[in-house]
C-alpha cells in the first residue's frame, strides 16, 4: 500500500512539473538563440533547419508559418522601452529608423495573432506608405483615437503587440545588438 | 518526512523527463499547426491563393496583410516537382517548409535576378538519380532538395501600398507547381 501511494504520487508529481514546464514555456514563446535590440526581440533560428525543439514546439501550437531567413526577419515588440506593456488604450510613438532591409512592415495584432478590427481598416504600415521627416527619420503614433501623420489604430484593445518584419535583409543569425542595427525607440505618451 | 521528499525529488526529475518527451512531440501530434490548417484547402501539389486575413477570419495567425499569398502543399512520393513564380513588381518570396512547418529553404526575386523563379524541388534520393550531363546542361536550373517528402511552398508578394495588391494577387495566382511533364530520367 506504501509503495503504491508512493508511486502514484511521484507520478502525479512528474505529470505536473513536466506538464507545467511544457505549458509555461510555449506560453511564453520560449526559444533559444533570442535576438533582443532595445524592446524588440527577433528569433532568426526559428526560420531555418536549426529550429530548436522549443521553437518548433511554439510553431506547431500557435499554427503559424515562421519567417525563412532567406525571406526576412521578424521583430515582435510586446511593451515599450520602460518595460510598460503595450496598452491599446494609449498613445504609443514609435520613432526612428530600423535596419537596413529592401522592405519592411510594421503590423499591429492581438495576442492570439489576428488582426484588430478599427473604423479605417488599418492594420500596419509598410516601409513605402509610412510618412518621414527630411531625415529619413518615421514616427508611428499607435493610439485609439485618430491622431495626424502615421497613426496605427489600436482598436481599444487593452493588449496588443507589434510585428517589424524585415525582408531581404542582411540581419539573421550571425547578427548582434549595435550600431549596424538600430531600431525605432518606443514610448508611451498619455494614457487615459 | 524524507520518503516524501525523496518522492517529490523523484517525480520532479520525471517531470523533467516529461517536459522534454512532450516539447519533442508536440510537433508530431499538434491538430492546428499551419500544415494541418492547410490541408482542407489545398489540394496536394497545386498552387492555392490564400484569402488576405481580416481581424474576423485568418487562415494562420501572424499574416502579413501587406502580402498576398498563396500556398503549395506538394508530395514527391511521385517524382520530383517545378515551381514558377512570376516576380511582381515590389517583392516577392518562396520560403520552403517541412511538414512540421520548419522552414528550410528561402529564395527572393532578387537571389533569383530573373523575372520568373524558376525551381526544381526534390528529395535527396530523386536529385542523385538526375543524369549528371543533365545537370549540365542546365546550370542554370535551381533545384532545392526537399528534406521530407511532404511540406509546404508559401509563395508571397508584397503590395507596398494597398492599390498595389491586385498586382501582388495576379503575381502569385499565376504560379504554378507541378510534376514534372518529361521526367528526367527518362533521357539517360
Amino acid at each position: 500500500m506504501r509503495l503504491l501511494t508512493g508511486t502514484l504520487f511521484a507520478l502525479a508529481v512528474a505529470t505536473l512539473v513536466g506538464l507545467g514546464m511544457t505549458y509555461f514555456a510555449l506560453s511564453r514563446g520560449a526559444a533559444f538563440g533570442a535576438l533582443t535590440i532595445e524592446s524588440w526581440s527577433a528569433w532568426p533560428k526559428s526560420g531555418t533547419n536549426d529550429a530548436d525543439p522549443y521553437a518548433r514546439a511554439s510553431i506547431a501550437r500557435t499554427g503559424r508559418l515562421p519567417i525563412a531567413l532567406g525571406d526576412g526577419v521578424s521583430f515582435t515588440l510586446k511593451a515599450d522601452d520602460n518595460g510598460k506593456a503595450l496598452d491599446g488604450r494609449c498613445n504609443v510613438a514609435i520613432s526612428g529608423i530600423t535596419p537596413a532591409a529592401r522592405y519592411w512592415t510594421l503590423t499591429l495584432y492581438n495576442a492570439d495573432g489576428a488582426l484588430i478590427a478599427n473604423t479605417v481598416n488599418r492594420y500596419g504600415f509598410t516601409s513605402e506608405e509610412v510618412v518621414r521627416r527630411a531625415d529619413g527619420n518615421f514616427e508611428i503614433i499607435v493610439a485609439p483615437r485618430a491622431n495626424p501623420g502615421n497613426w496605427l489604430p489600436t482598436g481599444g484593445a487593452d493588449r496588443y503587440q507589434l510585428l517589424l518584419r524585415l525582408y531581404d535583409t542582411a540581419v539573421g543569425v550571425s547578427t548582434k545588438a549595435g550600431r549596424e542595427v538600430p531600431m525605432p525607440q518606443v514610448s508611451t505618451r498619455s494614457c487615459p | 518526512m524524507i520518503r516524501w521528499l525523496l518522492l517529490c525529488l523523484g517525480g520532479a526529475l520525471l517531470g523533467g523527463i516529461v517536459h522534454l518527451a512532450t516539447v519533442i512531440i508536440l510537433p508530431r501530434t499538434a491538430t492546428q499547426d499551419a500544415y494541418s490548417r492547410l490541408t482542407p484547402i489545398a489540394p496536394v501539389n497545386t498552387v492555392v491563393a490564400l484569402p488576405a486575413p481580416t481581424p474576423e477570419k485568418a487562415i494562420m495567425p501572424f499574416m502579413d496583410p501587406a502580402f498576398a499569398s498563396a500556398v503549395c502543399r506538394y508530395d514527391l512520393s511521385d517524382g520530383p516537382l517545378k515551381l514558377t513564380v512570376p516576380v511582381s513588381s515590389a517583392y516577392t518570396s518562396v520560403s520552403f517548409y517541412t511538414r512540421y512547418d520548419v522552414a528550410y529553404y528561402a529564395i527572393n526575386d532578387r537571389a533569383a535576378g530573373r523575372r520568373v523563379i524558376e525551381l526544381d524541388l526534390m528529395t535527396a534520393a530523386q536529385h542523385e538519380q538526375v543524369p549528371e550531363d543533365e545537370e549540365v546542361t542546365a546550370a542554370d536550373r535551381l533545384i532545392v532538395e526537399s528534406p521530407s517528402l511532404t511540406g509546404l511552398i508559401a509563395i508571397r508578394a508584397m503590395a507596398p501600398e494597398p492599390g498595389l495588391m491586385p498586382v501582388a494577387q495576379g503575381a502569385v495566382a499565376a504560379s504554378r507547381c507541378s510534376r514534372e511533364t518529361e521526367p528526367a530520367r527518362s533521357r539517360k
